[in-house]
């Protein structure tokens, strides 16, 4: 019975073409949260596509990801934020950051104006964001952001902050802007999955951030981009390095990653990327693979990776990530081949 | 005259411990029992020690200072659990100070003044609040109780504004939301106990009060309360622990601030919220052990606690004696 199963699923598995993967391998990995529900798809695609393979996926957050990909108790990691030097010195053997998608930050806002309607449009700079989250704005009707926002009917209200309290790839990304275009932010805060924040109330998880923005009059905040979507919070329109203001979307994300110079070896940041339609808050989120593999799990996420790029790209956007630009995708398929 | 019938209760001198013949069964019996008490003790022991273990690095880099410094940059990896330690302690107690007087009233009312079957009805639906998830607490916090607390906060800071706990920004989230989440919390713990020990009290102690002409307060005060003090206290000591180690409910309302004030209005932040915040995203050795030393700081809390209460306990009951 077992020997005509596995005759079966080999057959099954010739039949659809795929050579590395051997029948009834299991695939282990863990890490990032925010790019869970686009992962878990393509695990369950590619498990439909191709029957002998199983990926399991525990997104238990990038630090647990990292931690356990040098540990080596998984197959792969995830993350966020690209490993440190320090890190990837600790890993046995060569490994790989693998761009999987994009995401954004989207920096959201409650505030009626002095007509006592909610301000829907913002305009903002990265200047302005860096010093309302220095807790050097106080107000709404700040001169800079009045300059920022000409017609637009600011209130005198106090700015209220509200950040994430646990530690996020989300979170990282927003401070790595701010540390970007402001040089007090990254003398006096740094970027880390976690910061000591100057001033603000701290709200666990996307939907925490945004349940105090909803409650808390004239506050400001930033969640996931799909969050902000899915929930039509108001969003800031930020400028850009071309000196545009871009409202967060898929497209203005992908644009980011296509003006960024991209390094071979993947680790980069694509804050405030140049690009006129480049949307300056956004990155990417990786996939962390050894080069060498153990027999017979190297074929099967190599090929894995392939899949990836050719027909996981196009899924994508249906959850809100913003697939990888062309440029991107030929040099991950490059950099795949190195998988052993 | 209180004093002289509170000690009436008090039980008969204990007798010395009958020791029988021990047979083979009771051999194996005692040692089974002994190797069930020896293996909880293990594990709180073993639970420090992989504590104290996990967090070396911190306690190296910090010090004691770790205690009492209230810095918390996982940038600079520089970590002080001050504000976290101050944030569960003041909660707790806020929330103490609030649920007991409450608690101990409605028990008394349930076990001294309320019919019986209203009595346990009530009782009923009070042990039923205990078994609400405490993620159920906090949303029902997050929706219901912030926005009234930020819409009450500016009336307070006008009446009672000159004093520290009432100054500050109405932000609705902060210490006053997590210490009312807490009491609600701890409430059915306090009134549930309290009420059993209070029904505890030997009828004919009352009966022979009532004869002699006392009110009904002058009983509850001068029998039922003394008699149940142990009682109650142990229950008030159960509240404060489930206190400490509460995280959900609180990290949705307190605003999750490491900074330490007096305002019950300002943001803060506590231990076991602070652990469940930022454990999963930890990357580095020094932050992850400086996590795991803030947890080795409350279980330390609620030994301390745990002991004073003891303490208390027996210095009370001496007393009476």
């Amino acid at each position: 019975m077992t020997k005509n199963l596995k005759t079966f699923v080999l057959a099954a598995a010739a039949a659809l073409g795929s050579a590395g993967a051997s029948a009834q391998t299991t695939l282990n990995g863990a890490g990032a949260t925010f790019p869970y529900p686009i992962y878990s798809k393509w695990f369950d695609m590619y498990g439909k596509a191709y029957p002998g393979v199983r990926i399991n996926y525990q997104s238990i957050g990038s630090g647990g990801g990292i931690r356990q990909f040098t540990k080596k108790t998984v197959d792969f990691g995830a993350s966020d934020g690209p490993m440190t030097a320090k890190q990837l010195y600790e890993v046995d053997g060569k490994s790989i950051h693998v761009p999987t998608v994009l995401g954004a930050v989207a920096v959201a806002v409650n505030v009626k104006g002095t007509d006592g309607k909610d301000i829907r449009a913002l305009n903002l700079d990265g200047a302005a964001l860096t010093d309302i989250f220095l807790g050097k704005i106080h107000a709404w009707d700040d001169e800079r952001l009045k300059e920022l926002n000409p017609g637009t009917a600011l209130p005198g209200s106090p700015v209220t902050v509200i950040h994430r309290s646990d530690g996020s790839g989300t979170t990282y990304c927003f401070v790595d802007y701010l540390s970007a275009v402001s040089p007090e932010w990254k003398k006096k805060v740094g970027v880390a999955t976690s910061v000591d924040w100057p001033v603000g109330l701290g709200g666990k998880g996307n939907e925490g951030v945004a349940g105090l923005l909803v409650q808390t009059p004239s506050s400001i905040g930033y969640v996931e981009l799909i969050y902000a979507k899915q929930n039509n919070l108001a969003v800031a329109a930020m400028k850009n390095k071309a000196g545009k203001f871009v409202v967060p979307s898929v497209e203005g994300v992908t644009a980011a990653a296509a003006g960024a110079k991209v390094p071979e070896d993947f680790r980069v940041s694509i804050v405030d990327a140049p690009g006129a339609e480049s949307y300056p808050i956004s990155t990417f989120t990786w996939l962390l693979v050894n080069e060498k593999n153990p027999a017979g799990k190297g074929a099967v996420i190599k090929d894995f990776l392939k899949w990836m790029l050719a027909d996981g790209q196009k899924a994508a956007a249906d959850l809100g990530y913003a697939p990888l630009p062309e440029n991107v995708k030929k040099m991950v398929a490059a950099a795949v081949e190195r998988v052993r | 005259m209180s004093a002289g019938l509170a000690e009436a209760p008090s039980p008969a001198p204990p007798r010395p411990r009958l020791s029988p013949v021990e047979g083979p069964g009771d051999r194996r019996f005692r040692h089974a029992v002994f190797a069930a008490a020896a293996v909880i003790l293990l594990l709180a022991a073993a639970i420090g020690a992989e504590l104290a273990w996990n967090s070396r690095l911190a306690w190296k880099a910090e010090g004691l200072r770790f205690l009492w410094s209230s810095t918390w940059d996982p940038v600079e990896e520089s970590f002080g659990a001050w504000p976290f330690l101050f944030g569960t302690l003041y909660s707790s107690f806020l929330a103490l100070a609030i649920s007991v007087p409450l608690g101990v009233g409605s028990a008394i009312f349930l076990a001294e003044l309320a019919p019986r079957r209203i009595s346990d009805a009530a009782t009923f639906l009070i042990e039923l609040l205990a078994a609400v998830p405490s993620v159920v607490l906090g949303l029902m916090g997050v929706f219901v109780l912030v926005p009234a607390v930020r819409a009450v906060e500016p009336a307070l800071a006008r009446w009672l504004g000159f004093l520290p706990f009432f100054q500050g920004h109405a932000y609705g989230v902060g210490m006053l939301s997590a210490a009312l989440i807490l009491s609600v919390m701890v409430l059915p713990y306090i009134t549930s106990i309290s009420r059993e020990v209070l029904l505890g009290v030997p009828m004919p102690l009352k009966e022979a009060m009532l004869a002699l002409g006392a009110t009904r307060w002058e009983v509850v005060r001068g029998v039922s309360l003394p008699y149940a003090r142990d009682g109650i206290v142990g229950a008030v000591f159960l509240a404060l622990g489930r206190a400490l180690g509460e995280t959900m409910a609180v990290t949705m309302v307190i605003g999750n601030t490491p900074k330490v004030s007096w305002s019950l209005f300002a943001p803060g932040y506590t231990m076991a919220a602070v652990i469940a915040n930022e454990f999963a995203e930890a990357t580095s050795d020094a932050y992850l052990h400086a996590l795991v030393a803030v947890g080795l700081a409350l279980f330390g809390v609620t030994i301390v606690i745990n002991g004073l209460a003891r303490l208390l306990i027996a210095r009370v009951t001496r007393r009476s004696a």
